[in-house]
């Protein structure tokens, strides 16, 4: 660059930056189909790298989704027997912040009619539902003293569905047999009733907490500390069977999919490698009339990168857009839910298409920049 | 002639032969792998949410209620029915044995400790014992079952009078590992000390043999947990079988459902009445379809990325040859024996990256495998045939309209190089 920008001098500068810009334009009109097809290539290779990183990054909030299902990952119990502060509740909804679900349970041994033993819980049906999905229940009960009664526990206290009484400490409630639940657990062996219900006939408050946290093993770990000082009276722990099959399975799966999207995107450098690298070998001769009009090897060398890193930005972009909606389908067709897209995923897919085309153009260049002009021009 | 102009193409051109060879290898190697991993995933996920344990329990038919709050089990020892221990290793003869991954007896007895007399439960199970049915030797329980019972110390022999302490009592009773310890006036060994999480925190857990010494009841088991490797519930699953024809109750009870399974263990075993462990049956159906279904749709993508390399590099390789072409139909050749040379050509690139793919894409399987399952991955040999003749069609494909374009070509422009 002149240090006193003279006119001829600018002349001289002007032209060459738009000649550079419209013999890039005019390469990609004039070969229509086979910067198409290398666009096509890169388009593709990208989406599908976007897909399986987008995949890869949603898929531990997705499948986390899932295992909630297998219930609470926490519990808080009351020390020996007792029972917890009547605030309990209160406090763990108010460490989990919304994320999570807290289902409290008491539990007392009842007599039923004719002197035979069933545990009594009182809960919160509502919260149950959505904390214990497994539950196979007949009917929810819904009304002030209507019970769900286990399939064992009903051949005991209610053989058909009939209303049955049951006492604690001399107080007997009346209680209507709502609707049969089915676990394979010890709740079969139970009758359920609302909390309401319980405080009014035992006077006792819940003396467990299941909890169920949402997030990774990090927030749950974080939260059961939190909880822990929350509650000092409380014991706090993890179900250790929820979070290690949990930990297992995420892990194994992860490490898969990680397997198959470095697989699925080798592939497709490739595929861009080689079509990309087939355009560059097959314009060898604007390559050789360039370098007959006096072009030095930087400058085409420069035109050619730049034509690739063109390609792969283009590429790398319309590909992301695929790639995301490629992500979203997977999601709604194998979750339900879509996958959210991860923008976080844009600089590593950009920065490699235009790595993966720039290497595709250096291969070509790097063979013709020994050959003389000449013998290119000539058709050999 | 012909066979030589193939053969004098692959002699002279050996790079740019070798780069679409090695697009196809690695296209069929792709697809082979992710084929082989996809097919097997299904299992080894299993096998891993067996972590979350037994799936079913076995208990009496005729027992009385539990009384089990916060897992602490309530109910006098003296009251309700047993399950024979004699009738467990008949588990192994069950239609679906192979799916039982293990299986772990209970029997929780109340016991004093120490000199204080404190009451505490005795909780006798199988560790890892060795059990024979047939000629069939296997070894199951709890460390099986249980994959998260955590012993700090050694865990019992099934053969000896070692206990292990649960981590909270033991801390409460001050023991440790290697410590004696007196359960019911009788001097016990403490091999470790047992940290779940669970109720088992506070218990003491023993060979199956001593808590029923304790008991008094020589073979006597309170319930059988099993954990099976099962298919995801369906429609007919959930049907009762007293309701089916004989056809398809066979199709019924020849599936891994976790219901057959429990049908079927309550045939080996008399008296008992199995149930599926609902919190882990039922969820890990979806588990399991969730992952399933998401490598099928990776697969899918890897075989469309793999395709679309194949074509590619195949159109490259054709494309770069239209001189050739020129000068064949120059020298009077019809379009029907060039397009045959290049398919000729396609279909040995085909045939040999296919072969060699394969036996890449098997060996990168296993590799996926053994890292991150710790077990083999099988490839069906069906899959052979299937991936070569899906490599030769896609490699046909992919050539095709490259083929047709390059015939298509004025001979005098291609010669010209004014492509």
């Amino acid at each position: 660059m002149s240090s006193t920008p003279g006119l001829a001098d600018r002349r001289a500068h002007v032209p060459h930056t738009s000649m550079f810009l419209r013999m890039l334009m005019r390469a990609a009109v004039l070969r229509r189909g086979r910067a198409a097809s290398a666009l096509l290539a890169m388009v593709v290779a990208a989406a599908v790298a976007t897909a399986m990183l987008n995949l890869y990054v949603d898929v531990q909030a997705k499948l986390h989704k899932e295992f909630r299902n297998y219930g609470a990952n926490v519990v808080v119990i009351a020390k020996d027997g007792q029972t917890l502060p009547a605030d309990a509740l209160q406090q763990v909804n108010s460490v989990l912040a919304g994320r999570g679900l807290a289902v409290p349970f008491a539990y007392v041994i009842a007599r039923t009619d004719n002197g035979q033993s069933v545990v009594v819980s009182g809960t919160d049906f509502e919260q149950v539902r959505k904390l214990d999905n497994w539950w196979s229940v007949t009917a929810w009960p819904g009304n002030s003293q209507d019970a769900l009664v286990g399939v064992r526990a009903a051949a005991v206290v209610s053989p058909e569905s009939k209303p049955f009484n049951l006492s604690f400490q001399g107080r007997t409630i009346h209680l209507n047999a709502a609707g049969r639940l089915s676990t394979g657990a010890a709740e079969d062996s139970r009758v359920y009733i609302s909390s309401g219900d319980f405080e009014r006939w035992t006077g006792l408050q819940a003396s467990t907490i299941e909890v169920a946290v949402s997030g990774l093993p990090d927030e749950v770990n974080s939260a059961v500390q939190r909880l822990a000082q929350a509650l000092p009276a409380a014991e706090v722990r993890p179900v250790r069977q929820i979070m290690e099959g949990e930990a297992r399975v995420l892990g194994k799966t992860r490490a898969t999919l990680l397997a198959a999207a470095a697989l699925i995107i080798l592939t497709s450098a490739l595929c861009v490698l080689s079509t990309l690298m087939g355009w560059v070998f097959d314009r060898r001769r604007d390559f050789a009339i360039m370098k007959a009009l006096g072009a030095s090897e930087g400058l085409i060398g420069g035109f050619f990168a730049a034509e690739a890193a063109a390609l792969g930005a283009v590429g790398a972009i319309f590909g992301f857009g695929a790639g995301i909606g490629v992500a979203v389908w997977i999601g709604r067709v194998n979750f339900h839910a879509p996958v959210e897209p991860r923008f976080n995923v844009l600089p590593i897919v950009l920065l490699g298409s235009v790595a993966v085309a720039l290497v595709s153009a250096a291969i070509p260049m790097s063979v013709l920049r020994r050959v003389q002009p000449a013998t290119i021009l000539r058709g050999e | 002639m012909f066979l030589r102009l193939v053969y004098e193409s692959f002699r002279r051109q050996k790079r740019r032969k070798l780069l679409a060879g090695l697009a196809i290898t690695l296209g069929v190697g792709t697809a082979t792998a992710m084929i082989a991993v996809a097919t097997d995933i299904g299992d080894k996920i299993n096998r891993e949410l067996r972590t979350y344990g037994a799936n079913l329990v076995v208990t009496p038919q005729e027992d009385t209620l539990d009384l089990q709050i916060g897992g602490v089990d309530l109910k006098a020892p003296s009251d309700g029915a047993y399950l024979s221990e004699a009738d467990l290793p008949k588990i192994r003869g069950t239609f679906w044995h192979h799916n039982i991954v293990g299986f772990a007896p209970m029997l929780p007895v109340n016991v004093s400790v120490g000199p204080g007399g404190k009451d505490v439960t005795l909780l006798g199970t199988y560790f890892s014992k060795q059990l024979s049915f047939g000629k069939d030797d296997f070894l199951t329980g709890v460390r099986i079952t249980h994959p998260w019972w955590r012993v700090q110390g050694a865990w019992p022999d099934d053969n000896s009078q070692d206990v292990l302490l649960g981590a909270k009592l033991a801390a409460k009773l001050g023991n440790k590992p290697g410590d004696q310890i007196e359960i019911a006036d009788q001097p016990h060994r403490i091999s470790g000390t047992l940290s779940t999480g669970g109720a088992e925190d506070a218990q003491i857990v023993a060979p199956l043999s001593l808590a029923q010494q304790i008991l008094g009841k020589p073979g006597a088991v309170r319930r059988l947990y099993v954990s099976a490797m099962t298919k995801p519930e369906d429609a007919l699953a959930r049907r009762d079988p007293k309701t089916m024809n004989p056809e398809l109750f066979d199709r019924w009870y020849c599936s891994p459902y976790v219901q057959s399974i429990a049908f079927q263990l309550q045939e080996a075993i008399p008296h008992s009445h199995a149930e599926q462990i609902r919190q882990v049956a039922q969820n890990e159906g979806t588990v399991l379809a969730r992952i399933k279904g998401l490598m099928l749709l990776v697969t899918l993508a890897a075989l469309l990325a793999s395709a679309l390399a194949v074509s590619a590099a195949m159109a490259t390789a054709i494309f770069e040859r239209r001189q050739e072409v020129g000068l064949m139909k120059a020298l009077g050749a019809g379009d029907l024996p060039v397009g045959a040379l290049f398919f000729a050509e396609a279909a040995l690139l085909a045939l040999f990256g296919g072969v060699v793919g394969f036996a890449g894409g098997a060996l990168l399987a296993q590799q996926i495998g053994r890292s991150i399952f710790g077990s083999r991955i099988t490839i069906e040999p069906v899959l052979f045939p299937v991936i070569l003749g899906i490599a030769v069609l896609v490699t046909f494909a992919g050539s095709a309209l490259a083929i047709r374009r390059a015939v298509k070509f004025d001979p005098v422009y291609a010669l010209r190089g004014e492509a």
